[in-house]
């Protein structure tokens, strides 16, 4: 009976591990395979060039300045995100009339597809017509015909696509943070309020604390969803001006598929596996630790 | 500062943070409607307000975007496509969920954690040898390499998630079956998946919106405007030369984007649960 169920286990499971080895662990090699030969669009064969690619990539300007910018597009993001959403999550807590809508309204940049959702920011931002610039203007806070390029200048172009990132990021963060504090025990800020502690003092001492492993859960999400997207980049900017946003997802596409070079472009997207690597063992220390607990 | 001064002060402070997030979080959609409905005369006329319509509103917009573009190709090929990874997706997570959450016992737990991880694995590090592999089977320009690659994402998350829910069925139930004659798997096809249906649903609209927001590999693989899914269709195509149609553009973002925001809340709560998995008891 054991047997036969192993058995059965196993022919059950194994469909989808072969399909998911085939379309995810074949190209996870192959990336790393790529990195070291010469593999063009239109190349045939593969000759082995050790960590030529590497250098190359690594004495390029545009790659420096997008591993920098993925860094700072990254944890930027990451910070707006964890204040905002801490924020937000304790304002949702508790019920109040017209939660629902709120939550349709809060939710909407993380279910609307991100490709389109970009494409409104991009028109928000636009170079003349922008809405922000008419308020801007209106409010007399900048000159007509002297407002603020947000998609074309350096620094501006960086804190847009950090914006637009941390507002589609925003609801996913702020979901799993209400599922985390919907988990904490009403009567222990009861208690706390009880024996005196103010609303502040109540946060920051009890339930901030008891909110971490949550927190450490929509962290680590966001950091990979944030370090390995290039869509809000690619429609914003393009990953311009100047690179100025260019990042690492997106350098690798422009190299690798619209620029045809396969290897350096593969070689690129090899400098995500490190971040990939530490967060999948945080998050296994996560799970382990709930084990245990 | 009495009482009740106090809790009034809370109630607005309350109210103003969640009316600020929400103008904030929804403000992109209600420009996408706004912009839609306006003449293009309004929309380019800086004098006007650009927060209401000054000239009445027009469906012009509406009409150059069914009548003149690919928009509903488009959405065709993402049904079409959303379609084949739904059922390929269950066909392949189904079982394997159920073995996880059954048969494999102590090993089940570790595959399960093993296979979510995959998950993490993100398309802007697998795209380029897909691209190569695509072109190998030559699926380049096709929608096939799109239903080919699109369940290596849907896979992972809905057997977690079919996991969780098979784990919540009482396991005397499947006993029973099985002393009335039914083989394991008897019992797994008549008695498990008819009673998992809320949750089979939910994986449905999972891997459905999955596709309709998947972005890179479509722009990857696919290159001819017809061939294209919505969700790089409208973003691309819709920009004729350097001219952006801003309100073709714009409505096409909103009518897509507000069905599959509408399933996507109803079911939301599970997809959470999903995430949380062990974090939260």
């Amino acid at each position: 009976m054991a047997i036969s169920n192993r058995k059965l286990g196993a022919a059950m499971f194994l469909p989808a591990i072969v399909y998911v080895l085939a379309v995810i662990g074949l190209p996870f090699v192959l990336a790393f395979i790529y990195s070291v030969g010469d593999v063009k669009i239109a190349s045939v064969g593969y000759h082995f060039v050790g960590l030529d690619n590497f250098r190359s990539v690594l004495q390029s300007p545009s790659f420096r300045r997008s591993l920098y910018d993925s860094i700072v597009f990254t944890v930027a993001t990451q910070l707006v995100v964890l204040v905002g959403s801490t924020i937000l999550s304790i304002a949702l807590k508790d019920k109040f009339r017209g939660r629902g809508i709120v939550r349709f309204l809060i939710l909407l940049p993380w279910v609307a597809p991100v490709s389109l959702g970009a494409i409104g920011w991009k028109w928000i931002l636009d170079s003349i017509y922008s809405v922000i610039n008419w308020l801007l203007v209106a409010i007399h806070l900048v000159r007509p015909f002297d407002t603020p390029m947000w998609l074309g200048e350096p620094t501006l172009a960086m804190i847009s696509v950090v914006a637009v990132e941390s507002w589609r990021l925003l609801p996913f963060s702020t979901v799993i943070l209400l599922a985390g504090l919907t988990a904490i025990p009403r009567d222990i800020p009861e208690a706390a309020a009880v024996d005196g502690a103010d609303f502040w003092r109540t946060l920051f001492q009890i339930t901030i604390p008891m909110m971490l492993p949550i927190v450490n859960v929509a962290i680590l999400f966001g950091v990979i969803f944030t370090f390995t997207d290039m869509t809000v980049v690619y429609i914003l900017t393009r990953g311009g001006p100047y690179d100025s946003t260019q990042v690492l997802p997106s350098l690798a596409f422009f190299t690798g598929i619209l620029g045809g070079d396969l290897a350096e472009g593969a070689a690129i997207s090899i400098f995500l596996v490190p971040i990939l690597i530490a967060v999948a063992y945080l998050m296994l220390r996560v799970a382990h630790r709930t084990e245990v607990a | 500062m009495g009482r009740g001064a106090r809790k009034f002060l809370d109630r607005f402070a309350h109210r103003f943070i969640v009316v600020a997030f929400s103008v904030l979080l929804g403000f992109p959609f209600y420009w996408m409607f706004i912009t839609t409905f306006k003449t293009t005369n309004d929309l380019y006329n800086l004098k006007n307000n650009p927060f209401i319509f000054t000239d009445y509103p027009t469906l012009e917009h509406l009409k150059l975007l069914f009548n003149e573009t690919r928009y509903l190709t488009w959405v065709e090929n993402t049904l079409v496509v959303g379609l084949f990874v739904v059922v390929i997706t269950l066909l392949l997570a189904l079982p394997a969920a159920y073995a996880l959450a059954r048969l494999t016992g102590r090993w089940g737990q570790r595959l399960g954690i093993a296979i979510f991880l995959t998950y993490l694995v993100p398309p802007t590090l697998l795209f380029i040898p897909l691209s190569r592999l695509v072109a190998i089977l030559g699926l380049q320009d096709s929608l096939w390499s799109l239903v080919l690659v699109y369940p290596s994402f849907t896979i992972p998350f809905s057997t977690w998630l079919l996991m969780g829910f098979f784990k919540s069925i009482p396991r005397e139930l499947e006993d029973a079956a099985m002393v009335d004659g039914l083989t394991r798997f008897g019992a797994f096809i008549k008695l498990v998946v008819p009673i998992s249906m809320s949750g089979i649903l939910t994986v449905v609209i999972f891997s459905f919106t999955l596709v309709t927001q998947e972005f890179v590999y479509a722009l990857t693989f696919i290159s001819s405007e017809s061939h294209q899914m919505v969700g790089v269709g409208v973003p691309i195509y819709l920009v004729r030369g350097d001219v952006y149609y801003w309100g073709s553009l714009m409505a096409a973002c909103l009518i897509t984007s507000l069905p599959i925001a509408l399933l996507y809340n109803v079911f939301l709560d599970r997809f959470i649960a999903g995430f949380t998995v062990g974090a939260v008891k």
